[in-house]
């Protein structure tokens, strides 16, 4: 039983290890100094790069974190701080949760009707409200759940020192917490900066730099689709360079959390 | 009253009139937009509903009920049922959790009750990162490295040895229906596993050590003492599951072969409701058809949402809010 | 406890360092130059999206016309025909390319008049990926019974009838059709129908096709199905013949209407073009041409336009379509599109000076 549970982990871990085996071997030549700073040649031309979809990619993470992270931070202050134990808070709690759950091609559907249709045009906006609003529920819940960490002294020690409440829950209760929160946040960026079915007909893609939020942008996650889905041998390569990328981008903040919250992470396990 | 003053008054009685009364009005303006701010959550989901609702309109008043139960696409002459879709979602999920559950589970029961104690954070860290893979990465190396894979060892030995099973026949294409099943099973794997795993950590030890004191050995154990208790929690955990599979469309999009399809082969190339809304979306040349993509995407809201709030509410009656499900 | 949330500082940090530096790039001035030099920062940006038959011959013609024109620069998303189509509707883009003409009807639910310009002509190659590469022959008639799905291996009689001497595997044929509304699907259907009553029937013609259940897989895009084909063993798909050369994929002759089989060529399509009497809408059709020399699947491609444009942006819209009508059709020629007849070019420009702004 022992050996049949044992395969079963191996299993589970093997796409892992393929995915980033492939990935290295056939990402990892096409990275280079083009890649990172060059537009895209015309179609079915040899050289160019990523550069453009770099940038969206970091540019609408910017937006999102611009429209997540407040809304996120202070509802999960709410829910921690003024509602923790009261029946709305238990709804609120329930509908972040399956708002998490709403399949991204429909906040892709959301977004277009919310943003694109009256803008008349997709844009780096639209794409940027789209994530942030899936940000808003995993940052809402990550902040909840470290501020109940937070010990109950801290509070009426400065309550007691007749500090209003508001100022006790910026100045010491979110900022005591604020490793976590600055974690969770971080893992949202993380899953968002790979969503793709959100951005198709939001941020909608660009072969040249984005010059302004009202154009149409591209991202990694948009450029790998659209790469991979071609039959150019040059683009496959680049598209498996951009996906390297892309995994060791979203790795690298995933596993530097799980890094820095090890202590958290010890005493859980 | 508020809660703070709530909190001060219990723990210094008499107290209440000695607290100088400090920027009352930022107490409040502060209270208040945090409320708002957790109230989006509400607004948010309102707004998805209405939203997909006013884009499906023309659909839903022209089509009705028939829209679910009708199989003809044909956006040339604007007649449009959604069968097809809401099959291949069905199809390539129920092949995702065929997959995926034996194997999440059993790996959970060794997480937690078989490994050795130095392999198991480790361990935990690989799942978390699998599930961090973006879906794109998923579906470009699916389509490049794992069907071509499939498509010369495992599906003739399929169509070999089980084609007298009405599944298995046919010419298969390589992306197909049961491609973005296995693919699907990757990527809701993680999520079962860890969540099962917080599942069965959480059942208390002394039902395992009543199960050892009579006697049982470890596997009765685990099947008996942790497994049965743990029922629900585990059903949750793969509820959980499908809502994600259920909605996955990047990497089913880049597997499933994009052709409407209603039939028993799994070899033959499907589309599902989140796949079909990411082909022909930016394409939708008319209002009708269009509208039609809206009411796909409301079906698909519709069956995640119940299907995400079934999972939860396994997951809260189980273990109260001790056991956080990730997604 | 301090380390750690020190260095979770420096993390956060260095994120947002790198998103501060992704901002003030996209703010112009330090961004670098985009292949056609260093445009000023009043640059115009002019979308178009549609067809994915014309989008090598877009890109070669922007990459080269930025040179010409540094105060406008073109973004085109290649998303099919029927996107195209939907997007000048909704006034999302400032020109679409449709490979299939518009209908009366969606013209009418436009909030202007909109005028069709042939661009290109272009061949649509049937490409397919057998071991060993072999050229094959084919004509309509088994090419709709293999998108019926009624022949479903290489080495079909009637397949094999049409190549003596071609070593046919035993290999499924997976047929790869397009998965969105696609102008190259409209000149493929047509012309399947025009030679099969069958496919007239009950397939039909059209940009977005009822494909027969179970047969094949559909792919987005001329890329898609180029990229499938590619990628599968014994499949076979249509696309423009550029993509097709690009990728040095084989594809077939076809028999044409005078019994003469054709490759793809800027000869044999121009020579369906020729055939063509064109009307003063410009929406025509060149499938199945009468004649020895003409390839049977082709068709123009058009860009669709508002009579009525916007101030500037229109006039360097529509001085850069002049172009592409007249001294573009060279370039264009090079990536093996045909290049349009001089007539049906004066014919063109004429109608470009009625667009007012």
């Amino acid at each position: 039983m022992q050996a049949i549970a044992f395969i079963c982990a191996v299993l589970v871990i093997a796409p892992l290890v393929l995915v980033f085996y492939h990935l290295t071997r056939l990402g990892f030549s096409s990275i280079n100094w083009a890649f990172f700073t060059q537009l895209p040649k015309a179609v079915g031309e040899t050289g160019g790069g990523m550069g453009n979809a770099i940038v969206g990619t970091f540019v609408l993470l910017a937006e999102a974190a611009v429209i997540g992270v407040p809304i996120g931070v202070l509802g999960g202050v709410f829910l921690a701080e003024y509602a923790s134990s009261s029946g709305i808070s238990w709804w609120i709690r329930f509908g972040a949760d399956i708002l998490n759950g709403v399949p991204s091609i429909v906040w892709g559907l959301v977004v277009y009707a919310l943003v694109v249709m009256p803008m008349h045009g997709a844009s780096a906006i639209a794409g940027g409200v789209v994530l942030g609003l899936m940000m808003v529920p995993m940052v809402m819940r990550a902040t909840e759940e470290v501020l109940h960490l937070v010990p109950g002294g801290y509070r009426e020690a400065a309550l007691a020192l007749g500090i209003s409440k508001w100022k006790t829950i910026l100045q010491i209760v979110v900022r005591t917490a604020l490793r976590g929160i600055v974690t969770g946040v971080l893992l949202a960026l993380a899953r968002v900066a790979g969503e793709t079915a959100p951005l198709l007909f939001t941020a909608f893609g660009n072969t040249h730099w984005a010059r302004n939020l009202s154009q149409p942008i591209s991202a990694l996650p948009l450029q790998i689709f659209d790469y991979a889905n071609s039959p150019y041998d040059d683009w496959h390569r680049q598209a498996w360079a951009g996906a390297l990328v892309l995994l060791l981008l979203v790795l690298f903040i995933n596993i530097s959390v799980r890094v820095l919250t090890r202590e958290r992470w010890r005493t859980k396990s | 009253m508020n809660a703070a003053e709530a909190t001060v008054t219990k723990a210094v009685p008499g107290m209440k009139r000695a607290i100088p009364r400090v920027s009352r009005f930022g107490d409040r303006a502060f209270q208040w937009l945090t409320l708002i701010m957790a109230f989006s959550i509400f607004v948010l989901i309102v707004l998805i509903g209405f939203e997909l609702f006013y884009g499906a309109r023309p659909a839903l008043e022209k089509f009705g009920w028939r829209f679910l139960v009708s199989s003809t696409w044909d956006p040339v002459n604007d007649v449009f049922g959604a069968l097809p879709y809401i099959y291949g979602t069905v199809v390539t999920s129920a092949i995702a959790l065929l997959i995926a559950v034996p194997l999440s589970i059993s790996t959970a029961i060794f997480l937690t009750e078989l490994a050795p104690l130095w392999l198991r954070q480790p361990l935990v860290i690989f799942i978390e990162l699998l599930a961090a893979i973006p879906s794109v990465i998923l579906g470009f190396w699916g389509f490049y490295v794992m069907v071509p894979w499939l498509h010369d060892h495992i599906y003739p030995v399929l169509r070999s040895g089980l084609g007298f099973l009405p599944f298995f026949r046919g010419s298969d294409n390589g992306p197909c229906i049961l491609s973005a099943g296995i693919i699907l099973s990757i990527m809701i794997i993680p999520i079962i596993t860890s969540v099962s795993r917080e599942i069965l950590r959480s059942v208390p030890g002394l039902q395992r050590e009543a199960a050892y004191a009579l006697g049982a050995t470890r596997w009765e154990v685990t099947r008996i003492a942790v497994l049965s208790y743990a029922k629900r929690g585990l059903f949750g955990a793969v509820i959980l599951g499908l809502g994600r599979a259920l909605g996955e469309t990047m990497a089913v999009t880049m597997l499933i072969g994009n052709a409407p399809y209603v039939g028993t082969s799994v070899f033959a190339a499907g589309q599902t409701l989140a796949s079909v809304i990411a082909n022909e979306f930016t394409e939708a040349t008319d209002n009708l058809y269009s509208s039609a993509l809206f009411e796909i995407g409301l079906v698909l809201l519709g069956v995640t949402l119940v299907v995400n709030a079934l999972a939860r509410l396994l997951l809260l009656t189980f273990a109260g809010p001790s056991v956080k499900p990730q997604q | 406890m301090k380390k750690n949330s020190l260095s979770i500082t420096a993390v956060s940090a260095l994120i947002l360092a790198m998103l501060a530096v992704s901002c003030s790039k996209n703010s112009g001035s330090a961004a670098p130059a985009p292949s056609g030099g260093n445009p000023s920062s009043g640059q115009i940006l002019i979308n178009g999206a549609g067809s994915t038959l014309d989008y090598p011959a877009f890109t070669k013609w922007f990459e080269v016309y930025a040179a010409m024109d540094t105060n406008v620069q073109f973004n085109y998303q290649s998303l099919g025909s029927g996107a195209g189509q939907k997007q000048l509707l909704n006034q999302t883009v400032d020109f679409g390319a449709s490979d299939a003409p518009m209908t009366d009807a969606s013209m009418a639910g436009a909030p202007g008049k909109i005028l069709h310009l042939p661009i290109v002509g272009g061949g649509v190659a049937i490409v397919y990926n057998l071991p060993g590469d072999p050229k094959l022959k084919l004509d309509g008639a088994t090419l709709a019974e293999i998108y019926l799905g009624t022949i479903t291996k290489w080495n079909d009689p009637k397949i094999v009838a049409l190549n003596q001497g071609v070593n046919l595997p035993d290999l499924s044929i997976i047929p790869v059709h397009r998965s969105d509304g696609s102008g190259t699907s409209f000149i493929f259907t047509d012309y399947l129908s025009a030679v099969n009553d069958i496919w007239a029937n009950s397939v039909k013609k059209g940009a977005s096709v009822k494909w027969p259940a179970g047969v094949g897989i559909g792919a987005k895009g001329s890329e898609g199905v180029t990229g499938q084909v590619r990628q599968l063993p014994g499949a076979i798909g249509y696309a423009e013949v550029a993509y097709a050369d690009q990728n040095k994929i084989p594809y077939a002759a076809i028999k044409n209407a005078a019994g003469q089989f054709v490759l793809p060529t800027p000869d044999s399509v121009s020579a369906a073009l020729a055939t063509a009497t064109i009307p003063d809408d410009f929406r025509f059709s060149i499938v199945n041409a009468p004649g020895d020399k003409t390839y049977p699947i082709a068709g123009p491609s058009w860009v669709l336009i508002y009579q009525k444009q916007n101030g500037d942006r229109g006039k360097h819209l529509v001085a850069f379509l002049k172009w592409a009508i007249t001294d573009g059709q060279k370039i264009s020629q090079t990536l093996d599109y045909a290049p349009l007849p001089d007539a049906l070019q004066q014919r063109e420009l004429k109608l470009l000076d009625t667009v007012t702004y």
